[in-house]
Formats: C-alpha cells, sequence, structure tokens
C-alpha cells in the first residue's frame, strides 16, 4: 500500500492563516473579521499587510456574521475567524438568517473544533457543527486534515460563490498531503487502494485512518482510505465506487456521530447501495480537559478505534 | 423642494396597499408598517440618492436596510411603487410561490432587497458591514437603516452600536421606530428600555429626533439634519416617533394591529380614511 510520510507536525489553523496570507497579496476583495483571536486565528499576518482590509471586532461574534454578510453586498469576500463553537453555536440564527438564506458570500473559518481542542474543555470543544453547518440549504462544508490541506482550501474558498464553513483545529498534527495542491471543492481524495474495507475519514482522523490501514496492511487486510475533506456537497460517487469493491464502510471524524460525515454517508449509502457501516465519532456526548492524544483515545477517535471498527465490518460483510 | 402633496398623496396609496395586502391573505403586519409609511416614501422618493434599476452590491448609491423585516407591507409597496418591481405583484404577497415572502428575502430574487430580515436584531450589523465595504470601495454614499424599538431588546444590536462608534462608522443613519409598542404591549410593558438616546449617546452616537414621524415635513428636516451629521466621525441615529397603525383610526393607539389583519368590514372602513390617489394595483 502508499505510505504518506509526516514531513513534521503543522496545526491546520496555521495552514489558514498562510493561506489567508496569500489571498491578502492576490485577492484584494479578500477582508478578513476576528473576534479577539487573531493569534489563535493566525491571522496576525494578514492584519499587518492589510490593516485597512482587517476588522477586529471584540468579543462579539453575531454581529461579526452580520458584518460580513453587509460587506458582501460591497463586492468583498470576508472571512471571519474563531472558534468553531462561537462560530457556529453561537451565532447559527444570524448564519442562518443574514448568511445561508440571504446567500452571502462569507467564509466562516473555524479553529479549535473538535475535542482536539484540548485542556480549555467541553464549553470550546464542539463535536456539532459539521450536523449544524450541513443541515442549513447551500452552505459548503468543509474539514481539512492537515497544514498543506488547509492552506489549500483557504485558497479554494475564495473563488468559490457561496458561504463556506472551513473547519480546522488547534493541535499540531501530521502534515502528509503535498504542498501546493490544488483544492477541489466536493472532490473525495482517494489515498490508499484496497479491497477489503473503505475508510472514509475527514479532518484529524484522516492521518489516523492512514495509520489503521497500515496496521491492517500488516495482518493482511487490505483498506481503501478516502479523505472526505467536503462533508457537504459530498461526492457519493467516490463512496458508491469505493463501496462496489469494498462491499463495507467505516467513517471516521472528530465529532459526534449524530449529524456528522457518518450520517450523510448512511444516507448516500441507503439510497444507493446498502453496506454495512461502523461509525468512529464520539458517542452523543460531551468533550471534557486533558490533552488530544488522551482524549482522542478516551473518546474513540484513534487509530486503533478505526482498526476495530474495520475489523467488526468486515465481520458485518 | 419636495412637493408634500404629492409625498403624501403616495403615502396614502402605500397605506391602501398594506391594508389590501395584509387583507387579501388574512395575515401580516399593518400596524408598524402604517406607522412607517411617510418615512418610507421620504426615504425613497426624497433622502436616498439611489438608481433606477437594482444592483446587489449598491455601489454608487445610498442603500436602505430593513432590520425589523415584519413591516414588509410597507417595504413592498414603497419598493414597488419607486419602480423596482411591479405593482400587480403586491397581489402576491404572503401567497404561495410568491417573491414578496412574509418576511422580506434576496432569496426569491425580488429587486430591492439585499438582505433577509425577519428574525429581529441582525440589520445594523449588517447595515454597518456595508457601510464599511463603501469605505473600502471609496464609495461616498450612505447607508440607511431601519429598526423597531421593541427590536432593541436584541443583543446583538448593542455588539453593533457598540462596533459602530469605536470604529467610526460614520456613514450610516440608523432610524430607531419609536411607537412604543411590540407584541405584548407597550415596550413599557414588556420590558422597559429607559431613554434610548441617552443610550446611543452612551454609545458615541449623534442622535437626532423627529418628534412628528408621521409628518412628512418633519421626517424630511430631521433625515436633512441627520446627513449632514454624517461624516464626522461618529455614526448617526434617527430616533423617529411614530403612531403604530397611523392613517387608520382603529389602529392607533394601541398594539392590537401590529399583526393582525383588518377583516372585509374594517379594511372598508380603513380604505374609506384613505381614499385612493394613485390607483390599486
Amino acid at each position: 500500500m502508499k505510505i504518506y510520510e509526516n514531513t513534521g507536525n503543522k496545526d491546520t489553523r496555521s495552514g489558514f492563516g498562510a493561506g489567508l496570507t496569500e489571498l491578502g497579496q492576490t485577492n484584494e476583495n479578500v477582508v478578513a473579521l476576528c473576534a479577539d483571536l487573531i493569534g489563535s486565528l493566525k491571522m496576525d499576518a494578514f492584519k499587518a499587510n492589510h490593516p485597512e482590509r482587517f476588522y477586529q471586532v471584540g468579543i462579539a461574534e453575531a454581529n461579526m456574521i452580520g458584518i460580513a454578510a453587509g460587506l458582501t453586498i460591497g463586492g468583498k469576500i470576508p472571512f471571519t475567524g474563531t472558534f468553531a463553537n462561537f462560530s457556529t453555536g453561537r451565532v447559527y440564527d444570524q448564519i442562518r438568517q443574514s448568511v445561508a438564506y440571504s446567500g452571502k458570500n462569507v467564509k466562516i473559518c473555524a479553529s479549535h473544533a473538535g475535542i482536539t481542542l484540548g485542556e480549555d474543555g467541553a464549553t470550546h470543544q464542539i463535536l456539532e457543527d459539521i450536523g449544524l453547518m450541513k443541515m442549513l440549504p447551500g452552505m459548503t462544508v468543509i474539514n481539512t486534515c492537515d497544514y498543506n490541506q488547509t492552506k489549500a482550501a483557504t485558497l479554494a474558498v475564495a473563488d468559490h460563490n457561496g458561504p463556506v464553513y472551513l473547519r480546522f483545529g488547534r493541535p499540531k498534527v501530521a502534515n502528509f498531503t503535498t504542498e501546493n495542491q490544488k483544492f477541489e471543492i466536493g472532490k473525495a481524495v482517494n489515498l490508499t487502494e484496497g479491497n477489503d474495507v473503505t475508510i472514509v475519514a475527514t479532518g484529524h482522523l484522516v492521518w489516523e485512518a492512514l495509520e489503521a490501514a497500515k496496521v491492517l496492511n500488516e495482518e493482511g487486510i487490505s483498506a481503501e482510505v478516502i479523505n472526505i475533506h467536503t462533508i457537504k456537497p459530498l461526492d457519493s460517487t467516490a463512496i458508491l465506487e469505493s463501496v462496489s469493491k469494498t462491499g463495507c464502510i467505516v467513517t471516521a471524524e472528530e465529532h459526534n456521530y449524530l449529524g456528522g460525515l457518518g450520517e450523510s454517508i448512511s444516507r448516500v449509502l441507503a439510497k444507493n447501495k446498502p453496506a454495512p457501516q461502523e461509525f468512529v465519532a464520539t458517542n452523543d456526548t460531551f468533550g471534557e480537559s486533558g490533552t488530544p492524544a488522551q482524549l482522542m483515545d478516551k473518546y474513540g477517535l484513534s487509530s486503533k478505534a478505526i482498526i476495530q471498527a474495520s475489523k467488526k465490518v468486515i465481520s458485518r460483510k | 423642494m419636495p412637493n408634500i402633496q404629492k409625498l403624501q398623496d403616495l403615502t396614502t396609496q402605500v397605506r391602501r396597499d398594506i391594508l389590501r395586502m395584509v387583507h387579501k391573505v388574512n395575515s401580516g403586519h399593518p400596524g408598524g408598517s402604517l406607522g412607517c409609511a411617510e418615512f418610507f416614501v421620504a426615504l425613497y422618493e426624497e433622502i436616498m440618492d439611489r438608481k433606477d434599476h437594482f444592483e446587489m452590491n449598491g455601489i454608487g448609491e445610498d442603500l436602505f436596510f430593513l432590520s425589523n423585516g415584519h413591516i414588509s407591507p410597507v417595504y413592498y409597496s414603497v419598493l414597488a411603487r419607486s419602480g423596482y418591481f411591479s405593482v400587480d405583484e403586491l397581489n402576491t404577497f404572503r401567497l404561495i410561490n410568491s417573491r414578496l415572502q412574509g418576511h422580506p428575502t434576496t432569496h426569491e430574487g425580488l429587486e430591492g432587497i439585499r438582505i433577509a430580515s425577519g428574525s429581529l436584531g441582525q440589520g445594523m450589523s449588517v447595515a454597518i458591514g456595508a457601510a464599511q465595504a463603501k469605505k473600502l470601495n471609496n464609495d461616498s454614499h450612505l447607508i440607511y437603516s431601519l429598526h423597531g424599538d421593541g427590536e432593541l431588546q436584541e443583543g446583538q444590536n448593542w455588539e453593533a452600536i457598540m462596533y459602530a462608534s469605536a470604529k467610526k462608522v460614520d456613514n450610516i443613519i440608523s432610524t430607531i421606530d419609536l411607537n412604543g409598542k411590540q407584541i405584548d404591549g407597550t415596550t413599557d410593558d414588556v420590558l422597559p428600555m429607559g431613554s434610548i438616546k441617552q443610550k446611543f449617546e452612551a454609545f458615541g452616537w449623534t442622535v437626532v429626533e423627529i418628534e412628528e414621524g408621521n409628518n412628512m415635513e418633519g421626517i424630511l428636516e430631521g433625515m436633512a439634519e441627520a446627513k449632514s451629521r454624517t461624516g464626522k466621525g461618529q455614526p448617526v441615529c434617527v430616533l423617529l416617533k411614530t403612531e403604530m397603525g397611523n392613517g387608520v383610526d382603529f389602529m392607533m393607539h394601541t398594539h392590537a394591529w401590529h399583526g393582525k389583519a383588518p377583516n372585509d368590514e374594517q379594511l372598508e372602513i380603513a380604505l374609506k380614511q384613505n381614499a385612493e390617489t394613485l390607483g390599486d394595483y
């Protein structure tokens, strides 16, 4: 099987910051807004380079979303930055009415998503945001897996006309996708070829899926790992093609199994090609304080959990 | 000099439109719509410098945002009678497959609407964003917005009010419809808000008061004053004292007609008090 090299751990939010910095130079319509988390969102460089296009709104996320919607009316492409919890749950109605229903070209960029936010605990660890955002008509939902992909996605969403939820995280994780890759919204990336089980992962769980595939491979189980970075619109063709070959699927995400990627895939399978599916996701629970690694292990989001789920789903074929 | 009689005739026709629209579908919000009829007519006919056709980005013209979207009847009537779409389309208000949704939306592509509103408290932030885009575009035109007084109970407004003065957004004129009423009663009964003037001033806004918000000349004078205060480093707030249900005697001095349509008999009485001027749709 194809082996991916970790070129060094990096945080996905820094990929966002690098992408935004580049957009500042290449697209004069791009503006950025932040609700008192410039350092955490890695928006410092954009702010320094383009102070006239940067809006510090203070701790007022609802106002930030509304201002972003208004900025689009003058032809601007606003990128809002705050933690995922405050980017979604806190401002859901503002996004629903002023952005999604109004069809505004706002890019909602959310860091510190999921349980790997770590020690701050459950108040900040949103595990429901993919569900919230994918339910909004017209909203594109992206969850990137590493630094390089996050940078590429940040560049790509600027060229997409319509509201986007771009989800990434806090911890330094393996950086293994190619530098300067072309990011195609809505297009799955096949990482390894396999015949026994399809593993579809998004966000930080993609690297865990690759680690799991290596172990499975050593045990004679051939896993096809697919990176779904775009949860909506979902690349159902790629999923169905793979499941036609493997006959079963594991979905892996740093999110509640309710409302997440796994449920979106279940719908595709139920409509087109029913197949056994196992869910690697949090089990309708809040998180807690701890290190990212401890939390991934405790809440069943590690490569170990993906290996177990793969064996179980193969046995159900 | 504006022709006041012409503006008043249009206002009377707008009142008829509002009453007939909500009567036909037995739903909608006539009270606040009637109370703001003069303001909308003044805004679209005299105050705003606007293009004669609709462009979403609004570059090179003044823009208006309605935050209290439930007064859509007056908005639709004035937009239609200002030429954004056919007045015949007012017939479709709140009906299935209509562009004239219960609350205004961009979703159906209705000319004149730049943001959906209805869920309260969001319009000021949007208006501020549009104002900041104008500054980035070196566009010297102004942003106007309208908000209910009860709507100020929504916290997002105060985030926006704090932000606008801090960022010196001085190309915006936000008008508060001070009719003192909301669904459950008077604003003082529901949640007393104290002095809205002092609150805006404490938040760093310039405040202009229009004591007679249903008097065309008073509105024109007050809005001219407000316009003269723009560009001086502070956002401008207009406190427009209106009478909910204005122009229909039995709808005035009560909150009862906030969201209730007249029946056949009530419509007839109301229309008699507002004789046709420019022709019904």
